[in-house]
């Protein structure tokens, strides 16, 4: 008999509703974390004092029957994104930044469902980047390796949570903001469908692409933090097909990765087959474009909003990120429309891909996390940026719209994490989240799972 | 008329170094050979689907 796994939400919040778990106990257990790392420096904001007073509050209305749902006494972070009341949204900037006057409806969902926000995570500045080194509060470190990036955007989000410094965090994703950093930390990040999840209060990079969603230790986890952050009343996830019929889209996504990730994934294709699910190779149509269609929306869109910051307070931004937002108002008109146009082919293209599958399977990251001030990474005898890197197998789905989650496939040759990915049909993303959950299964759970594995 | 690419970088190279920004000439070279590249897949597109393709404009 097993008993209950205290890293997951699903099984602490059923004690902390029996009383056999203090919220206060939790809050504490998370500030002791977040003080015992500090180089890891995964927030820029704690909110200790308050959140040991939630704390103490949720402790007594549970006591006294007052349960407020899934969430009640479990502690949260959020990315410095995203406005929660009183307290200001840097969005990891040194650009002048105002307090919010109410939380984002997104957080305002998260209260409601009980859940303590403990702090704001650390981030790429203006989430415009996926090393989460260029910040004005310092660059946040991988806590599993802390000469190495924890990815980005969202990376305090996924170090604060491998480091066991929160039970759930929320990341925000444009390119892959959620997904990178999951992978490179070695937590499950959820993309959910376009717009599923409300984003005002939530500062813009390039509104057709961007997605909030929650990252966490598990995918049952992910599953409820959707459902809280969507609105529902519960955690949507279907049962599965009995036998799985995955799609991996060899070109472009898995022939030039390192040879940890191409072993993770084999390893992980080798476990599914054993189990007798199905894996196809299959091609996503006009791939190559996808580099080139994104820049052409995402810059303008970001220098649009940036546009009067930068004539203020242009010394305020970091270097890097200042340089791309400059490049994005020299975009023309008709090349963004051009590229808006060509997203369509792609979404075509991904629809297609899925077409007799359950879901894409593919890696999450081509590599494991990137030293710390790298510009550049060789990937199969190639040398390229990291950025460019690090957003090449995520940052389709952004601009298709299609579901995707990134789960840990095991650890490469130097110990770090490999993540995998997911990729759902439109506007499903409670049965990709249902496969998520078969395959986790199989990657983690009893003999013969290939989860601790080396490269 | 589409907007020639030579002549849309020496623009913004110039407007660049105008602004005090020359450190832009090589993420502005590199913005224009991904242009080129859009451009390239937009014709492409519409030679493989004929004239109803996605026309500049359509959105997504």
């Amino acid at each position: 008999m097993t008993g209950p796994d205290l890293r997951r939400i699903g099984d602490i919040a059923a004690l902390v509703r029996a009383g056999g778990v203090s919220p206060v106990d939790l809050v504490q257990g998370c500030l002791d974390q977040i003080e015992s790392r500090p180089r890891v420096n995964a927030f820029i904001i704690v909110l200790g004092d308050r959140a040991m007073d939630e704390a103490a509050t949720a402790e007594h209305e549970i006591r006294a029957g007052r349960w407020r749902g899934p969430l009640h006494g479990i502690p949260v972070a959020v990315k410095d994104l995203i406005d929660v009341a009183g307290t200001r949204t840097t969005s990891g900037s040194a650009v002048p930044s105002t307090e919010a006057a109410e939380d984002a409806p997104l957080v305002r969902r998260l209260r409601n469902a009980g859940a303590i926000v403990i702090g704001k995570t650390n981030l790429h500045e203006f989430a415009f980047g996926t090393t989460s080194e260029e910040s004005a509060f310092g660059p946040v470190r991988n806590p599993l390796d802390e000469t190495r990036s924890a990815g980005g955007s969202s990376g305090g989000s996924a170090a604060a949570l491998a480091a066991g410094m929160c039970f759930a965090a929320v990341g925000t994703d444009t390119g892959g903001s959620i997904r990178i950093p999951s992978a490179a930390c070695g937590t499950v990040g959820l993309k959910p469908t376009y717009a599923e999840i409300p984003m005002a209060g939530v500062v813009p990079l390039s509104t057709s692409f961007d997605h909030a969603g929650p990252m966490t230790r598990g995918v049952a986890d992910a599953a409820l933090l959707l459902a809280v952050m969507k609105g529902a009343s519960h955690a949507a996830m279907p049962q599965p097909p009995r036998r799985l019929v995955l799609g991996v889209p060899g070109p472009l996504f898995c022939d030039r990765v390192e040879d940890d990730v191409a072993a993770m994934l084999a390893r992980v294709r080798g476990a599914l087959e054993d189990a007798g699910h199905a894996v196809l190779d299959v091609e996503i149509e006009n791939a190559r474009w996808t580099a080139d269609v994104y820049l052409h929306v995402m810059l303008p869109e970001a220098s649009a909003w940036h546009a009067p910051l930068l004539e203020r307070h242009a010394s305020s931004y970091s270097p890097g990120v200042r340089l791309r937002l400059e490049m994005g108002r020299y975009v023309l008109a008709e090349d963004y429309l051009r590229a808006q146009a060509l997203r369509r082919a792609l979404g075509a293209g991904v629809d297609r891909a899925l077409d007799g599958c359950d879901a894409l399977l593919l890696p999450a990251l081509p590599m494991g996390a990137p030293p710390l001030g790298a510009a550049t990474v060789e990937i199969a005898g190639r040398t390229e940026p990291v950025r460019g890197a690090m957003l090449r197998l995520t940052q389709l789905f952004n601009m298709t719209g299609h579901p995707s989650i990134a789960l840990p496939g095991g650890a490469g040759r130097d110990g770090l994490p490999r993540g995998l990915q997911l990729v759902g049909r439109r506007r499903a993303t409670g049965r990709l989240l249902a496969v998520a959950a078969a395959v986790e299964r199989q990657i983690s759970g009893g003999p013969g799972s290939v989860g601790g594995g080396t490269g | 008329m589409t907007s020639r690419i030579d002549t849309w970088l020496a623009a913004a190279v110039a407007d660049a170094e105008r602004r005090g920004l020359p450190e832009l000439k090589p993420l502005l070279e590199a913005l224009a050979r991904s242009t080129e590249a859009l451009r390239a897949a937009e014709a492409e597109l519409r030679d493989r689907t004929g004239p109803g393709a996605p026309q500049a404009g359509a959105g997504a």
